[in-house]
């Protein structure tokens, strides 16, 4: 027994601590990169676009492009933005995340004027899954607040979603009634129904189809259409009410980051890219509303007529609508005090 | 340490005094309830998730550049991570168990620490310490220098919440061991290392060869903490764990669990390395 | 260095050296990291700052996250022992097999443990479906979260008796039983007091652990405010808010209640050990 073996697992530790740090620099200088910091349900809208980009910019500049993907909850990818996390761009989930961003002075305060439809280049709504044959007969927001009804959304607190299933139900109620004491009530009732609050949409589509709780759930327009694919239209169906609201998840450029990579041209070409009947095109077969009509009139049957209303006709803005409702002593924990 | 001799047919294993067959069968029963409910049945869900697609698929999943790059990365992780918390094990539990002074306790405690922090916060003190938003963070950053967000930041984070493995698991057996046999072999005239690498060290291995197994299983598994730091780009700073929750909200459950039994198979295999090491060591002792 | 000078007889070398590395690589990793959850509390102010840790929900957390740690230790304690005992001192098939999967709970991440413990205790899960008949509920409720913890505190308490188990001299034993005892004086009056350091370790580990586990409870707690949510729960959504201070805030507060534990067992230990001495 000596101590021969541990020197050789130091030794052996170093090299390889050795031989993996190289290989991550040397990749930053090849072929120009791009980061893409983005929530969690548009895995599959990026991948697509990504590849239809690098395609498109080879063809354009000869360049070879590579994208790198990085997803999570809304709010955790802003803060991960804000500590230090290199995105060139960012497509996050609600504009509040990128508001926070430019307080950190990483993009201007006007970032959301700088691209078209409110650095929006796709939309999409809040709906219902419900399980095969709506046992239920889940129809309207109405429905959903009917004692016995059990429904599943997560956290408006750790979940961007969650926040626009909130707001959704609020815009409904109020826009009713003109009232917000009756959509506070409103909400409250809701929540009441609510036994699990996970911390993201995903969490809640497992507990709503793998774990068989819950009556109806609500979520993302295109989240919906994903369960359907991934879980069989055999179990679940989609109901989407008359009315609902307009969920716009912005996109901008980190001015900063690009700066120090040089990469300004490339990360802006890329967000005007998703603009493009060709990445439209693409958008609408993930099933979020496209902006371009030719492409929203070519997959209509997916995307039924919802009356929706805007966060900022009920709301004002996405600060005031997190101050309100969602920071501590807000609304929606006052909902939850005895 | 047995100092018997031993007749030459005796078994590897030390003879001991048993507890009756029925007692035996009873605890043993006991034990087996146990694990079928916490550890066997979350196994099988995995090994039954993973090859609920069939062998091919479950191969494809693990061979896929992308979990490859995640096996990598935790590897690395690991083989950097475990010597140096050995080494501070050893160092810590010679110094607390060696020696008496004033604030001991205390000073145990603070080993304990890391164990008692949430692994989110363990994640976040690292972004509140280097993070761009702190001076400190902001001139590394102006340096080229990147922590978090690339390899060493899940390096450091998995060093804090393995921090005390090794430590933990040698102090209570130092303790029950004293200090006689390396005082005795002090006033015979050896010296510190010598101390130290003939008497201490043979006496502490099982324990540290646990707290290292521990310490490994500990590194390849930690998720909350490295999720915060990792920044999650894929193919770069996505460790095992991180690329098996992706998968999951991919709705990929099939490759997930394929994924995450790889995780089982690493565990498996620390222990298998203990178990073959424990037999060398068996028989080196006969040989003397 | 006041603080950990040396005190009566000290006969051994290399105090200098290894309490030297010692307080310099704890520093490092532990105590200036950690020391960030301080500083970013001090802008809040003493009042905010009272405010925020003593909330209604943030006080039901804290209450939830103490109690679930405290059962689930106290279980870990009695199965840890139990299962110990029987990996040391038995010899039975499969023996080396059960002892590799001790580690699993470490190796297995937090975030898969969780998925399992609520597929398998859902309603249409293997064991839910069992629980449900007789109306028991265990996702989304406080049983759930012991459950989880359980599996994650577990190799804390086999891992840290083991070592200690293994190295006990069974002539102590031996010499017991010659002088007349039963097989359980012996365990209850040599061996138990023997191995207790080690199982207080050990339990108290898991205990530690339990209070801060995150990615496994989030999963089969339901998370419902004032009900079944988590104390790191908590500071997660404080932090979606970009409420970097209040994070901290509440961290620091757990961290001290779990601090102060953790050296009051400590403690504790040290006069047992004097005593056994």
């Amino acid at each position: 027994m000596n101590l021969e073996w541990i020197k050789k697992i130091t030794i052996a530790a170093s090299l390889i601590a050795a031989s993996g740090l190289p290989g991550i620099i040397a990749e930053a200088a090849g072929t120009a990169t791009l980061l893409n910091v983005s929530y969690d349900p548009t895995r599959e809208l990026y991948q697509s676009e990504n590849a239809a980009f690098i395609q498109y910019w080879q063809k354009k500049t000869g360049q070879t492009v590579k994208i790198d993907q990085s997803h999570g909850g809304s709010g955790k990818q802003a803060r991960a933005v804000i500590d230090g996390l290199e995105a060139d761009v960012v497509t996050l989930a609600l504009a509040y995340d990128i508001d926070a961003i430019s307080d950190s002075k990483l993009l201007p305060a006007n970032w959301q004027q700088r691209l078209p439809n409110n650095s929006t280049p796709y939309t999409s709504t809040i709906v219902f899954v419900v399980r095969k044959g709506n046992p239920k007969h889940i129809t309207t927001w109405d429905d959903i607040v009917k004692p016995g009804v059990s429904v599943i959304t997560p956290n408006p607190k750790t979940s961007g979603g969650a926040r626009w299933n909130y707001l959704a139900a609020w815009g409904y109620k109020q826009k009713q009634t003109g009232s917000a004491v009756q959509a506070k009530n409103f909400v409250k009732a809701l929540y009441k129904n609510v036994p699990v609050l996970d911390t993201g949409a995903r969490g809640s589509t497992l507990t709503f189809a793998q774990r068989g709780l819950g009556d109806v759930l609500l979520a993302w327009e295109n989240e919906a259409h994903l369960i359907l694919k991934e879980f069989g239209t055999d179990k679940f169906e989609i109901v989407s009410p008359a009315v609902s609201i307009l969920a716009e998840p912005p996109v901008a450029v980190v001015d900063k980051n690009v700066a120090k990579h040089g990469t300004g041209k490339l990360a802006e070409a890329y967000l005007n890219f998703l603009y493009t009947p060709q990445a439209q095109d693409i958008i609408a077969q993930n099933s979020y509303r496209p902006r371009n009509p030719a492409a929203l009139k070519k997959y209509a049957a997916n995307f039924p007529k919802i009356k929706l209303f805007t966060l900022n006709e009920v709301f004002g803005n996405w600060r005031s609508a997190q101050k309100t409702h969602f920071n501590d002593g807000g609304v929606f924990d006052q909902i939850y005090l005895p | 340490m047995l100092k018997q001799p031993t007749p030459e047919s005796a078994p590897i294993v030390k003879k001991r005094i048993s507890d009756p067959l029925p007692v035996q069968i009873v605890l043993i029963g006991l034990t087996l309830l146990f694990f079928i409910t916490f550890i066997f049945l979350p196994l099988g869900l995995v090994f039954a998730q993973a090859f609920s697609k069939g062998w091919e698929y479950y191969l494809e999943s693990i061979r896929e550049p992308y979990a490859l790059e995640a096996v990598k990365l935790t590897l690395t992780t690991v083989a950097i991570v475990v010597p140096l918390n050995a080494l501070f094990g050893v160092t810590a539990a010679w110094a607390i168990t060696k020696f008496n002074f004033r604030g001991k306790a205390a000073l145990k405690t603070l080993l304990d620490l890391p164990f008692a922090v949430s692994p989110v916060i363990a994640g976040l003190i690292f972004v509140l310490l280097v993070g761009s938003r702190t001076p400190f963070g902001s001139w590394l950053g102006e340096q080229g220098i990147k922590i978090i967000f690339s390899t060493p930041g899940i390096v450091i984070a998995t060093l804090f919440v393995t921090f005390p493995f090794v430590a933990r698991e040698l102090i209570p057996l130092m303790e029950a061991q004293g200090r006689d046999e390396e005082e005795a072999a002090l006033t015979l005239g050896a010296r510190g290392w010598q101390i130290f690498g003939k008497i201490t060290l043979p006496n502490i291995r099982w324990g540290l060869l646990y707290g290292m197994i521990l310490c490994s299983a500990r590194s390849i598994g930690e998720f909350g903490a490295v999720s915060v730091v990792s920044g999650h780009i894929r193919g770069q700073t996505n460790t095992i764990p991180l690329h098996v929750e992706i998968l999951y909200s991919e709705y990929n459950f099939a490759a997930s669990f394929s994924v995450a039994s790889i995780l089982v198979f690493l565990a498996l295999l620390t222990v298998g390395v203990k178990v073959t090491l424990e037999k060398q060591f068996q028989k080196n002792s006969f040989h003397h | 260095m006041e603080l950990f000078q040396r005190k009566r007889r000290n006969i051994l070398p290399g105090f200098g050296l290894s309490m030297g590395y010692t307080v310099f690589y704890l520093s490092a990793i532990v105590i200036v990291p950690l020391s960030m959850i301080f500083f970013n509390t001090i802008p809040m102010g003493w009042e905010p700052f009272l405010h925020t840790v003593t909330a209604p929900r943030v006080l039901a957390s804290y209450r939830l996250s103490f109690s679930t740690a405290l059962f689930a230790a106290i279980f870990d304690a009695i199965v840890g022992l139990l299962t110990a005992w029987v990996l040391v001192r038995y010899r039975f098939a499969g023996r080396q097999f059960l002892d590799a999967l001790v580690d699993l709970p470490f190796a297995l991440p937090t975030a898969v443990a969780g998925i399992c413990f609520a597929t398998l205790y859902s309603p249409v899960g293997w064991l839910g479906e069992t629980f449900a008949k007789w109306n028991i509920e265990i996702i989304n409720s406080p049983t759930g979260i012991v459950v989880a913890l359980i599996f994650i505190g577990f190799p804390f308490v086999v891992r840290t008796i083991q070592p200690v188990l293994e190295e006990v001299e069974q002539e102590i034993e031996e010499a017991a039983q010659c002088l007349g005892a039963t097989r359980w004086q012996t365990f209850r009056k040599i061996l138990l007091p023997h191995l207790f350091p080690a199982l207080l370790t050990g339990s108290t580990l898991a205990f530690a652990r339990g209070i801060g586990e995150y990615g496994s409870v989030i999963f089969i707690a339901g998370n419902l405010p004032m009900k079944t949510e988590i104390a790191p729960l908590m500071i997660m959504s404080k932090l979606d808010q970009f409420d970097y201070n209040g994070a901290s805030a509440v961290a620091l507060v757990l961290l001290l209640i779990s601090f102060s534990m953790l050296l009051l067992l400590n403690a504790v230990q040290e006069w047992q050990q004097k005593e056994y001495r």
